[in-house]
């Protein structure tokens, strides 16, 4: 048997603070030193905690904004003297699409590995935007489809990134096809590269050691190779270059180490492929295309040229880029998708769509819609600690003091994190019973869509919709 | 006692008598209100009185408060912690016991108490938590003055966008001790008993493990009291369940903990759970650390392992072997009717039909957003449909089948308060089942800690040695008892407003709802 895919984890303990959902405020005028707090109402010991650190200001590592909320010590003081209240610090993380909740989890994954878990039911809302208005399916008992009995051992994750015959030929019993070169991927996953905005700090190394870990790849600008290429070079094999329109050419032997290259769109794009693969033939190359208003339209012509691999690249919150009216990169995948299917270029190309993948549900939401796999750059950064606030310039300070951040700890957290995204992607392709990622691409019977169900069922019940 | 209709000398099969016997003597329990106050110090409260300085401690709103929310004990010259919680709020106002206004001093001022931010969230949001522990507490809902919308909460679909159509004079107009709120479980006509419960509700699966002894215990008493029902979860039949054996349903889950052929014939109903709401597709889940020796007795498993049931049953991969499993039971007990618990997914309709015809009493379908003791983020979230789409689905399936009238459809997986069991009956289910709303009846706030370390830092979902016991049995049990109460009498007073005689009548009248985002609700506002 071959050898199954596992990601070495360990925890990786936070830097800073954490920054809790909760905080007990507490005015000490009137207290009784009855200590009921300390001693017997917080179950976490996080008054105890707190004093500790008061003591010895050293300690860096304050626990004390990690209150759980469960408002114990507030209804057992013995003279009403604490309160609990939302954390306006928690409150003023990221924005309106990746949420302090989002942020929040993804540092608690890439400190443990583990997947998420909690009691109590679902506290958010019924649906909502972009991918929170899906729902995947799950395979009770009578499932035809079902894949029969099977660990989350047994599931696979692994995703082929390059062209694949769409049917065998054979000459007097031999197969007589050209397989061109495909890259196997063991997650459906790339890291794409870090957005301008977020600039601190170089991260680049530590992403390539995390790629290795997961033996994932990862794209690289090649206009910073220059700088990369002393410490990159052991990791030739997890890196895709970028290469901008107009860009230099990466040396033909190095690049010759590499499985994957990205190249941005243009109208020369089928030479500058050529021109690629008449260095390193065996080397898969995809097209890198905004999804701007043009966006659709020019992957799905892409989609029926000779093109491998297309990157679908919405806005950091998975937005249309420079439309009034955005459409959702689910939406627009699945356009894509359907698109390409009914020309027949689907199995043809490999589409990786990212932008706005920020939670490991994400990730099977946008192959349901489509995709082969998604590319993430953010979470990886906000795995480091970061808050999302932009005050990425130097001279600015950075809450997670990511300018002076050492690489040991960022390869850690990322590599934690992605094998926290493995975890659940097994999770939730059990519930489908899915044995394969590859089955799930573009299988919306595995998913129910907010606006269909309304339809089909309060539709039929209550008329029709009020327009937004 | 359960209502048995059937005498059990007149069933017909062919199993030795002892089968069906209830073995130790059946505690007695009563539906009597009583004030249960709340177990905390200080009850969180949605309004705070601001006392200033110029108090001249006269006690003047200490005596025309008939809410007595000041405090001054006697002897003392300063007030204590008022007991805000029992304050009904600026509506005081159209009283005459307004202290605010009487204060003559003007040193008292009521704003709402910025801590409820912190309480609750878009499903159960601070008023409807604050509303359950009134209810709890006063085995009624709070009376309109305190200005609890705890109706619906803030999640902006499903039942929170759902709204019952009152006429503005009912078509009959009825007492309410004219309206029958009992719900009968047995609609096949196969010679087992036809056991009809008081309300339509009974309490969801939560296992000795997930949830304490006292927890457990206190549902059980609540139900014998509602003559109603209580279920195992799938932590096994502690032996201190036993004297509530005949509202007790005995759950056998993927795991099996504790299910042998002896928990199996001691009660009046077996439940099959294939999947929960809250992770549909995924099996239970009790960490390690919430092994505790007394949870890994019961569950006869090695203490401080995590415990995961598996995902299905492997020995269910058809309706064919479905059936095979209830035969098995059927034939186990001879009285025992079967339910069988199902999540949401999009075929929940055809699971539904086929489950009928391998012979189940009950279908229970818990939605995608059902409560747990521990579940992963990602399938609470995102995996199966929300109840409120599965019940029409599934009633109408039924209908379109013809075989309505022969099962029971239970519906859970967030039903949080009365109207949420209204519009559930309305949308086409015969009854529901509850889990979360009893545990915030004991006190829960929601904080999502069910699961880790010692569990439940409310002394409610944990087995720890040293929390557990902090909640006293007779409390818990008074506080879910008058939180039956009061569903139970907002129920019949929903009842009575539509001008319907029963709970049955209300079943699948979608004409009675309207959705706040569709044309026709606007017709009708």
């Amino acid at each position: 048997m071959s050898k199954k895919y596992h990601i070495e984890t360990s925890p990786v303990p936070p830097r800073c603070a954490r920054v809790g959902k909760y905080g007990i405020v507490d005015w000490r005028e009137d207290c009784a030193r009855c200590h009921n707090c300390v001693k017997k109402a917080c179950v976490y010991d996080r008054h105890r905690q707190e004093l500790e650190y008061i003591r010895n200001l050293n300690e860096v590592d304050a626990l004390f904004f990690d209150c759980m909320g469960c408002f114990s010590c507030v209804q057992e003081c013995t003279k009403g003297l604490l309160s609990l209240s939302r954390n306006p610090v928690y409150e003023r993380m990221g924005n309106t699409y990746w949420t302090p909740d989002i942020i929040h989890t993804t540092w608690l994954q890439a400190e443990s590995a583990k997947i998420p878990v909690s009691g109590a039911g679902y506290r958010g809302r019924f649906s909502g935007p972009g991918f929170d208005s899906m729902w995947t399916d799950m395979s009770e008992i009578v499932r035809p489809t079902r894949d029969g009995i099977h660990g989350r051992e047994y599931i696979s994750t692994s995703v082929d990134i390059g062209r694949k015959p769409a049917f065998l030929t054979f000459d007097v019993g031999e197969s007589s096809t050209t397989m061109g070169t495909i890259v196997d991927n063991p997650m459906p996953l790339i890291i794409d590269m870090m957005p301008s905005e977020y600039s601190l700090p170089t991260l680049e190394p530590a992403i390539l050691a995390a790629a290795k870990n997961t033996e994932l790849i990862a794209l690289i600008d090649a206009r910073q190779w220059p700088q990369l290429c002393e410490t990159a070079m052991p990791y030739l094999k997890h890196i895709a270059f970028y290469l901008e329109n107009g860009a230099a050419l990466i040396e033909p032997e190095i690049l010759k180490q590499t499985r994957l290259v990205e190249i941005s769109d243009g109208n020369d794009v089928v030479k500058r492929i050529a021109d690629i693969k008449n260095i390193h033939p065996q080397i898969v190359v995809a097209v890198r295309v905004e999804l701007t208003s043009h966006g659709i339209e020019r992957a799905i012509k892409l989609g029926q040229m000779d093109i491998e691999v297309i990157h679908l690249v919405a806005d950091l919150n998975g937005n249309e880029i420079g439309t009034d009216t955005p459409r959702f990169l689910k939406d627009m995948v699945r356009h894509i998708h359907n698109a390409l299917i009914e020309k027949g270029h689907r199995d043809e190309v490999t589409l990786i769509a990212g932008g706005g993948i920020a939670l490991a549900e994400h990730m099977a939401k946008g192959i349901i819609c489509g995709a082969d796999l998604v590319s993430i750059n953010l979470p990886l950064l906000v795995g480091l600690e970061c808050h999302l606030c932009k005050r990425c310039e130097p001279g600015m300070s950075c809450p997670a003091k990511l300018d002076n951040v050492e690489t040991d700890y960022c390869v850690g957290r990322m590599t934690n994190l992605i094998a926290a995204w493995h975890g659940q992607l097994t999770e939730v392709m059990g519930a489908m019973g899915m044995r394969e990622i590859r089955r799930l691409r573009g299988e919306v019977g595995r998913a129910m869509f907010y606006e269909d169900l309304e339809e089909q069922i309060f539709g039929k019940l209550f008329g029709s919709r009020k327009p937004a | 006692m359960a209502n048995f209709s059937v005498p059990e000398n007149q069933l017909k099969e062919l199993l030795p008598a002892q089968t069906m016997a209830t073995r130790v003597p059946q505690y007695q329990c009563d539906r009597t209100v009583r004030p249960a106050p709340p177990r905390y110090r200080n009850e969180i409260s949605k309004y705070i009185i601001r006392r200033s300085d110029q108090c001249i401690r006269c006690g003047k709103c200490a005596a025309i408060c008939p809410q007595q929310v000041h405090i001054r004990k006697p002897g003392y010259e300063y007030f204590a912690e008022g007991r805000y919680h029992a304050c009904i709020g600026p509506s005081c106002e159209n009283t005459d016991n307004y202290c605010v206004a009487k204060c003559p001093q003007g040193a008292l001022e009521i704003t709402e108490n910025p801590m409820i931010e912190a309480l609750g969230d878009y499903r159960w949001p601070s008023d409807m938590i604050l509303a359950t522990w009134k209810m709890a507490e006063s085995g009624d809902v709070p009376p309109a003055e305190y200005g609890y919308e705890y109706e619906y909460g803030d999640s902006g679909g499903g039942f929170d966008k759902l709204r019952l159509k009152f006429p503005k004079t009912p078509a009959v107009v009825l007492g309410l001790d004219e309206i029958d709120t009992s719900l009968e479980l047995n609609r096949r006509d196969d010679g087992r008993p036809r056991i009809k419960i008081d309300v339509p509700w009974y309490g969801g699966g939560m296992s000795f493990g997930s949830v304490s002894n006292t927890t457990q215990l206190a549902k059980a008493r609540a139900a014998v009291a509602w003559n109603t029902f209580t279920c195992t979860g799938e932590g096994g039949y502690m032996e201190r369940l036993r004297p509530y054996d005949d509202h007790v349903i005995t759950q056998v889950a993927t795991g099996l903990f504790g299910v042998r052929e002896e928990t199996i014939q001691r009660v009046p109903i077996v439940e099959f759970k294939y999947a929960q709401g809250a992770k549909p597709g995924l099996g239970g889940h009790l960490l390690g650390d919430k092994n505790t020796i007394s949870v890994s007795r019961m569950r006869e498993a090695v203490k401080g392992i995590s415990l995961f049931s598996p995902f299905p049953f492997h020995s269910v991969y058809s309706i064919e072997d479905h059936m095979k499993h209830i035969d098995w039971i059927k034939h186990i007990n001879r009285r025992a009717l079967v339910s069988t618990k199902v999540s949401t997914p999009t075929d929940v309709d055809m699971v539904a039909v086929g489950s009928y015809y391998a012979g189940t009493h009950i279908i229970h379908i818990d939605g995608g957003y059902g409560g747990t003791g521990a579940a992963p983020d990602i399938a609470k979230k995102n995996i199966a449909m929300p109840i409120e789409y599965a019940i029409p689905k599934v009633h109408g399936f039924l209908e379109a089948e013809g075989v309505r009238d022969g099962i029971t459809l239970i519906a859970s997986g967030g039903i949080r308060n009365p109207y949420d069991v209204a519009k559930a009956i309305a949308l086409g289910a015969d009854g529901v089942v509850i889990g979360t709303a009893e545990l915030i009846a004991l006190g829960c706030v929601r904080c999502t800690r069910c699961e880790s370390g010692r569990g439940c830092p409310r002394s409610i979902a944990t087995t720890d040695a040293e929390l557990a016991p902090q909640m006293d049995l007779d409390w818990a049990t008074q506080r879910v008892v008058n939180l039956y109460n009061a569903w139970r009498k907002e129920l019949v007073c929903i009842l009575g407003k539509l001008g319907l005689r029963s709970v049955k009548e209300l079943r699948g009248r979608t004409d009675l709802l309207l959705h706040m985002d569709y044309t026709s609700g606007k017709e009708q506002s």
